[in-house]
């Protein structure tokens, strides 16, 4: 109850100068900029039409016409002078703010640097002292090759179409493809350029540390129309429902496959190794992930994988024969 | 309920805020009207705790003597210079930019201070507009358990202790650090802290943190006065390369090795023989051996046993 009216009020405080600023502006639009339901924006004018200037006088209450809101759906709030200015950022929401643009500042091309820079400047001027601090949080995002980032900004700004040599690792193969940019995403340290790839007719992410070679081609870009944009709420890669399921056991030192990647189901075994489900999409990856692992993890299901890693597993081996191992 | 508390803290900040002087306690209760029908008990224990829940929000109230003749008597208020946000002008591309800002965050309680961040700047004029379909779009997500912990003491400046899980499997130890930032480091978020226990700056990464952070007292350090974490992050991280090993490589194979290469030269049998710097011997052991019979390790002969070991764990010849 206590958090409601908090919100309620940390709202109310925002809302009065907004409003004041905005004569007429439609409920909706008042809903749509507080990411809040117009049935609350209603309830919150209703608490504001009973506040006021101390002792509650007649003509000191916030006015608000209730005749506009219900008539025309839209707000006219007045008589509050003495709330012209919105509450200053509390410590957290500078904070949250400057990381989030210091994130955007390690993400952008040359072009756009420099008006984050100018943002950070006269939001840390405004936030005063609060902001100092940071210096606490700090975003690395691993730089790529400036020319390939310099293709794929280009590419995105004049919304053309890209050529691509691209690098499968789950396939250890150099791939070339016809992609139509869409976005640059960053994510877990890694930019991905979100694209139409007109090979396999379908979105796909390409890590821009992975491409060999970009090129911005004459065409434009004219991914189908329903090419959407990937809902990157649940991450970027997001495992599909019918993406066969492998069962490992894993040894408590490659225990970081199961916080690395989506893992189904994770279970302790008595003797300290864990038994993980996990969803592939490639089989090529899933024997490459094992190889790696050097034996700390073995694949229990499907047994077609267990058997092909081995069998790769001694072919390798007979590389080094001749020498004796 | 929340109508009529809302009410009072709303009128409670105005009568603070227009007041020109130190309000004493017994005006307040008159003005404000959800404080006028309450017993003397009943009116000290809530005025006490609408204070609280409106500094909780930010508003700055101040206590002070009214003047020397009611001395017993606080007096409260607002001062408008620390309440307003201040004038903040943005051109177009960077009100652009902070609706870009807006959707950074895909940790809840961050994205929440961001869109209420965002929201003060909407009502001080500011056009954010964080509905544009962009062509860029950094993300930050922060799933680890040990994030919101880590985060307020950080913020805070309280000391905590943790389990500590090591890379190389094994038990969790106690660790006690001050922590002094975060960082994103290679997409992993990490704390940066003085180690109580060694006596130096270490890096942990929050994922291996087990179970629940305990925190002392706020203020219960101080972090150095010139904090760089990204270069402590690159100093305490793993290795730089400082070794090579040559390596050869099947034709079409192993392109991403062939980018790191110092040096290539290829054979007539359609291998190709490179030169790999490398920082970390195990790590570079689990990589070369991913490319099973495509790569074969020529030297260090560490690496290359390293290698042999590996596969000959996978083909079942030997115990890992």
């Amino acid at each position: 109850m206590t958090a409601n009216a908090q919100t309620q009020v940390e709202r109310m405080l925002a809302l009065v100068p907004y409003l004041r600023d905005r004569e007429g502006i439609p409920l909706d639009q008042v809903a749509k900029d507080f990411k809040v339901k117009p049935a609350q924006i209603v309830k919150d004018l209703n608490v504001l039409w009973f506040c006021g200037l101390p002792d509650a006088m007649p003509g000191d209450m916030i006015d608000i016409d209730m005749d506009a809101l219900d008539g025309d759906g839209v707000v006219r709030l007045s008589n509050a002078d003495y709330l012209n200015r919105p509450l200053r950022l509390a410590p957290h929401e500078a904070l949250a703010l400057a990381v989030a643009l210091r994130a955007l500042r390690e993400a952008s091309g040359e072009q756009e640097r420099e008006a984050v820079d100018r943002t950070l400047a006269k939001l840390e001027q405004a936030a005063g002292e609060p902001v100092a601090s940071a210096a606490v949080i700090d975003v690395h995002i691993d730089p790529v090759d400036p020319q390939i980032r310099a293709a794929v900004d280009l590419a995105l700004r004049e919304n053309r179409r890209m050529h691509l040599r691209y690098y499968v690792p789950g396939r250890d193969e150099t791939t070339e493809r016809d992609v139509d940019p869409m976005r640059l995403v960053f994510s877990e340290g890694h930019a991905y350029l979100e694209a139409w790839c007109n090979r396999v007719q379908e979105g796909r992410f390409f890590r821009l540390d992975r491409m060999t070679a970009a090129e911005v081609l004459d065409e434009s870009a004219s991914p189908p129309a329903d090419a959407r944009r990937k809902d990157l709420s649940g991450g970027l890669f997001q495992p599909a429902a019918d993406d066969p399921l492998a069962v490992l056991e894993l040894d408590p030192a490659a225990s970081w496959v199961a916080e690395y990647y989506p893992i189904e189901e994770r279970v302790d075994l008595p003797d300290g190794r864990l038994r993980v489900a996990l969803r592939f999409r490639d089989e090529q990856w899933l024997q490459r992930l094992v190889l790696r692992l050097g034996g700390t993890a073995t694949v229990v299901e499907p047994t077609e994988v267990a058997d092909a890693v081995r069998a790769r597993a001694q072919e390798a081996l007979a590389n080094y024969a001749d020498s004796g191992h | 309920m929340i109508a009529r508390k809302s009410e009072r803290l709303m009128n409670l900040t105005i009568c603070l805020l227009v007041a020109r002087h130190f309000v004493p306690k017994h005006r307040i209760r008159q003005a404000v009207e959800g404080y006028h029908d309450l017993s003397d008990d009943a009116f000290d224990r809530m005025f006490d705790r609408d204070k609280e829940e409106l500094r909780l929000l930010g508003v700055p109230i101040e206590v002070g003597a009214i003047n020397k003749a009611f001395e017993d008597e606080p007096g409260y208020r607002v001062r408008r210079d620390k309440f307003e946000l201040p004038e903040i002008r943005l051109e177009a591309d960077e009100a652009a930019v902070v609706g870009l800002a807006a959707r950074v965050w895909q940790h809840a309680s961050l994205a929440a201070a961001t869109s209420q961040g965002l929201r003060k700047l909407r009502a001080a004029g500011v056009p954010v507009d964080e509905s544009a379909l962009t062509i860029l779009e950094p993300q930050l997500a922060a799933n680890e358990p040990a994030f919101d912990p880590v985060f307020d003491a950080v913020t805070q400046r309280r000391p905590i202790e943790f389990d500590y899980r090591t890379r190389g499997g094994g038990e969790p130890a106690r660790r006690h650090v001050e922590p002094w930032g975060i960082v994103s480091w290679h997409g992993h978020w990490y704390l940066i802290g003085h180690d109580r226990d060694r006596g130096a700056a270490r890096m942990f990464r929050l994922s291996r943190i087990e179970g629940t952070v305990s925190a002392g007292e706020p203020g219960g350090f101080e972090p150095p006065s010139d904090l760089d974490l990204r270069a402590l992050a690159s100093s305490l991280a793993p290795p730089q390369p400082h070794s090579s090993a040559t390596v050869r490589v099947r034709s079409g194979a192993g392109d991403l090795l062939r980018r790191r290469a110092t040096a290539s030269r290829e054979s007539a049998d359609g291998w190709t023989e490179i030169t790999l710097p490398y920082g970390d011997e195990a790590a570079l052991a689990d990589e070369l051996a991913s490319f099973g019979s495509d790569v074969v390790v020529t030297a260090p002969e560490e690496v290359r046993a390293g290698v042999v070991r590996r596969l000959a764990a996978v083909a079942g010849e030997v115990a890992p």
